[in-house]
């Protein structure tokens, strides 16, 4: 796989400038023009990175520039939005080159697949789809590097070795430094890389280790980390859109007099939009170009605009939810089926029912969309924040019916993403108002309101689930319906049922040893753009699975915890196909099977660190949840107070986390802590509503997230140690899941009050403290 | 139109009623200050006003005659702002990094007013402050480790 082929590389020095921007030293020749060979269509299936989009590149000549006084730059080609990639993996290449990682820069990579390999950096893969091919570009170079310092001496390749930035010869102690051997080692041939001797774990320099401090820190405290709203280029132009604020709707007329009167305003200019399903395509509308962004925002309010809003003004959340809540007691498309559910549930001594309902959220990344486009001779050149740097070279690309190779996408950093950033239709607007502006450089800023009001939103869901207990309260049947709006209705015709990849997060792989389970999957429209949102479907689906297993657990007067164990059963490495999941987040159901005894672990982890079962004041309690995703196993404890008037604090949160082997493990720490402090925002606070078609709130004021004040008070963060030669698992994701269901499970253990719709809000209000009947 | 910031006389052509943010961002072109909301419900457009924190966002250009911006840009000369980017390093704090600009904005005029703030000073001093990332408990950490730090070098 992946070999290279030598006519594709192309020498070059001079231009590559233009390419890599600020490398200007020549060292270590960048050849970036390797592509990986397509394969006939019989090949077996291809998973992790080898089925994304242009797979992996581990090719040096791609990925590190030496230069004369050894400085090493590496690229980094994935989006850096906080989960630190920027650091992660040019540390992995810095490890096994050998390098000292006070003399290595880091290179953001533009949008380019054929070069780099896949960007889309979404999916909790970075790390998990990049470590591998990143070890083997960094080992490849050092090789370079020591057959060019065994030819300087004239000594056999095997007497010299590479350490700490440079190469020593053995026999006589001989050394010289990486940058006088760069221009030498950039003409030998990249060795091939099943030939490559990579470190042995022991060997590891900074992998694994989290002592490498983040390469974006220093400029971020100081305010120069440069954000895709921070481009400045001479000239430029700053524009906002006004959005029709139905999805599907469209510009009926407008009156710009107004708009055009605001001193600072340049142009006022009709978007046309792309009815749905509009993908990644802007929503259309009437752009306010002007000399600064406030300008441009003044101009906006005074236009006049009449909308067409089109069928999807029917859109209502109170009636959406009744309907969603009907669909979800009727029997549906099923999904999965083991046993006979209906007879086993005839047969229960008891029937235990119970319906959740998780809202539409909006990802709300703090720094909003934003981008800038300039077009010169043919040339379209962007510069954005973006998650997906290809698809928005591609989407740029077919609206503006330009080449690809014509359109750059410099990548800066992002104000988080969180899958908002996925979605490059901000590009486009910022590409078409740069060519109606005659090529001049400018920039779209999204303000708060427009994010909020005019995004992709998480699905919204009813889950329905239903069990039948035995004498001694254990389930004898299951029967889950879970009812939302697809991500596929963005892309083509409204499905109206999950796509595999969403039944496959958490849905269909219910690790339960239920001889009768049966998934059921009742059809539901989207009214609206549906969109990824850090953790996706697994945030219903652990949910309502995670808080029912804690009401069969009360119902049954068991302990949660021992119940959860008990459903799960012994440890076993279950082929996730077995339970319907075809999907496996794309890994190998093989490499990567549900392993029972891991889930298994991080949850006796989280117990005993937590302390499951201490006492605690009255108001307060401890919740559990857990929940496989992203190929990584994750448990969590939460502890509330609740007090007499219903107010809510949570004092700790325990986190296990099972993700395979860390290869930065200060990162994963601060991923798991910020997915508590997420999970907690879509507990507490957040939820999108629609009245009319049209989205209720508006800005920070009433879409709500966890502030400081509503932050868990300590997080404990358990990390399993994993060797090296197991598969690695996601990290920016799989914390998010086990949170809202924890604390919801907390929430009945401190107050009896069981939390069935999302978000919890003032729901606490009413219910006045209770004894508390810890678990 | 002129104003001091980071202790320079700056000259520029605004509306009156033009925020301090997008002067600062579009016609100085001192983007380290961001904007998150433009309401002043999130606090990532925190300056210093005479030393006060203030949200930029929702600050008229006009009503700034004679008074002193500071920005992140100057948090390095700060003798607080430095203790305080110093500890956001230490710990680890940033992960997108967009906010922290506020953060430390905010948290430094919180160690200038209360030298040792405890939790629940953090918490009301720092609740302006969204942090979408959710950073809080690492912000809280290194709030104490920067005041500390600033205690004992007096």
């Amino acid at each position: 796989m992946n070999s290279m082929d030598d006519s594709d590389v192309q020498v070059i020095n001079v231009s590559r400038r233009a390419f890599l921007g600020a490398i200007s030293a020549v060292g270590l020749v960048l050849v970036v023009g390797c592509s990986r060979r397509d394969t006939a269509s019989a090949d077996p299936p291809k998973y992790g990175a080898d089925s994304m989009p242009h797979g992996w590149v581990d090719n040096p000549l791609a990925f590190v520039a030496i230069a004369a006084d050894g400085t090493v730059t590496v690229v980094c080609h994935r989006s850096e939005m906080g989960q630190g990639v920027r650091t992660s993996l040019p540390m992995v290449v810095a490890d096994e080159l050998e390098a000292d990682w006070r003399r290595v820069q880091v290179q953001q990579a533009p949008g380019d697949e054929q070069r780099f390999g896949n960007q889309d950096t979404d999916g909790s893969r970075s790390v998990r789809h990049f470590f591998a091919p990143m070890r083997r570009c960094g080992a490849a170079a050092r090789t370079m590097l020591e057959q060019a310092a065994a030819a300087h001496w004239g000594v056999p390749s095997g007497e010299v070795t590479a350490v700490n930035h440079e190469v020593v010869h053995g026999p006589t102690n001989r050394r010289i430094g990486y940058g006088e051997l760069a221009v030498a080692a950039s003409h030998l041939k990249v060795p091939a890389g099943d030939t490559l001797r990579l470190k042995a774990p022991s060997q590891f320099r900074y992998i694994g280790k989290g002592e490498v401090r983040l390469v974006d820190g220093p400029d971020i405290v100081a305010g120069r980390g440069m954000y895709g709203i921070d481009t400045v280029l001479d000239d430029m132009l700053f524009a906002v859109v006004a959005r029709p604020p139905v999805y599907g709707g469209k510009v009926g007329s407008y009156d710009a007099a107004a708009a055009l009167k605001v001193p600072g305003v340049v142009k006022v200019v009709e978007i046309p939009g792309t009815p749905p399903p509009s993908e990644f395509q802007p929503l259309g509308g009437v752009a306010v170009i002007a000399r600064n962004t406030w300008a441009a925002i003044q101009g906006r309010q005074a236009l006049k605009i009449t909308w067409q809003d089109g069928p999807n003004v029917v859109y209502d959340s109170k009636a959406y939810r009744a309907t969603l809540e009907q669909a979800a007691r009727t029997p549906g498309e099923v999904v999965r089926n083991q046993g006979d559910v209906p007879a086993a549930m005839a047969r229960a001594a008891r029937r235990i029912e119970a319906e959740y309902y998780i809202p539409h959220m909006a990802q709300t990344p703090m720094e909003p969309p934003a981008a800038t486009a300039r077009i010169v001779d043919g040339l379209c050149v962007i510069w954005t924040a973006t998650q997906a740097p290809q698809a928005t070279r591609d989407r740029v690309s077919k609206r503006l019916a330009m080449p690809s190779e014509n359109v750059t996408v410099n990548v800066t950093l992002l104000g988080g993403g969180f899958g908002r950033k996925s979605k490059p239709d901000y590009v486009v607007e910022a590409a078409l108002l740069s060519r109606e502006m005659k090529g001049v450089p400018v920039k779209v800023t999204w303000t708060r309101e427009d994010d909020v009001q005019h995004g992709y939103y998480h699905t919204v869901s009813v889950e329905h689930l239903e069990a039948g207990l035995d004498a001694a309260g254990k389930p004898v049947a299951w029967l889950h319906r879970s009812v939302a709006p697809s991500i596929r209705s963005i892309f083509g015709p409204d499905p109206r049922h999950e796509a595999p990849f969403e039944r496959g997060m958490g849905l269909v792989n219910v690790p339960f040893g239920i001889a009768n389970l049966r998934v059921e999957n009742p059809a539901a429209e989207a009214h609206t753009r549906i969109g990824w949102y850090r953790s996706v479907s697994n945030i219903p689906h652990a949910f309502a699975i995670q808080s029912f297993v804690a009401e069969l657990a009360a119902a049954a007067g068991r302990d949660p915890k021992d119940y959860l164990l008990e459903l799960i059963g012994p440890a076993q490495r279950v082929d996730p196909r077995t339970m319907g999941d075809s999907w496996n987040y794309t890994e190998s159901p093989e490499r990567y099977p549900f392993d029972t005894g891991r889930l298994r672990r991080v949850i006796e982890t989280v117990s005993r660190e937590a302390g499951w079962g201490r006492k605690l004041p009255p108001g307060q309690g401890l919740g559990i949840a857990a929940h496989y995703s992203f190929v990584t196993y994750v448990a969590a404890v939460v502890q509330v107070a609740v007090s007499g008037k219903g107010e809510l604090t949570i004092p700790r949160i325990d986190v296990a986390l099972d993700c395979g082997p860390q290869v930065n493990p200060e990162r994963v720490r601060t991923q798991i802590e910020g997915a508590c402090v997420m999970g907690v925002s879509n507990a507490l606070a957040s939820e999108i509503t629609f009245k009319a078609g049209r989205v209720e709130q508006s800005n920070f004021n009433d879409y709500q997230v966890a502030r400081i004040d509503a932050a868990p008070r300590e997080i404990r963060v358990h990390l399993i140690a994993s060797d090296f030669d197991v598969p690695l698992g996601g990290v920016g994701e799989p914390g998010v899941p086990p949170i809202a269901p924890a604390l919801c499970n907390a929430i009945f253990a401190a107050t009896g009050k069981r939390i069935r719709q999302l978000p919890i809000r003032d729901q606490l209000a009413a219910h006045g403290s209770q004894p508390a009947a810890n678990g | 139109m002129e104003l001091d910031v980071n202790g320079q006389m700056r000259t520029f052509d605004a509306q009156p009623e033009m925020p301090l943010l997008w002067v600062l961002r579009d016609l100085l072109r001192m983007t380290g200050t961001k904007f998150g909301c433009g309401m002043a419900l999130c606090g990532a457009c925190t300056v210093h006003v005479d030393g006060q924190p203030v949200r930029s966002c929702i600050t008229r250009v006009s009503t700034l005659a004679g008074k002193k911006v500071t920005t992140i840009e100057a948090m390095a000369e700060d003798s607080i702002g430095k203790r305080v980017q110093a500890a956001w390093l230490e710990l680890g704090v940033p992960q997108c990094g967009y906010c922290q600009a506020g953060q430390i904005m905010s948290a430094t005029s919180l160690i200038r007013q209360n030298p040792r703030p405890q939790d629940a000073d953090i918490d009301k001093a720092m609740s302006g402050n969204i942090c979408r990332c959710g950073t809080y408990p690492r912000i809280r950490a290194a709030i104490k480790r920067a005041a500390d730090n600033a205690g004992s070098a007096g």
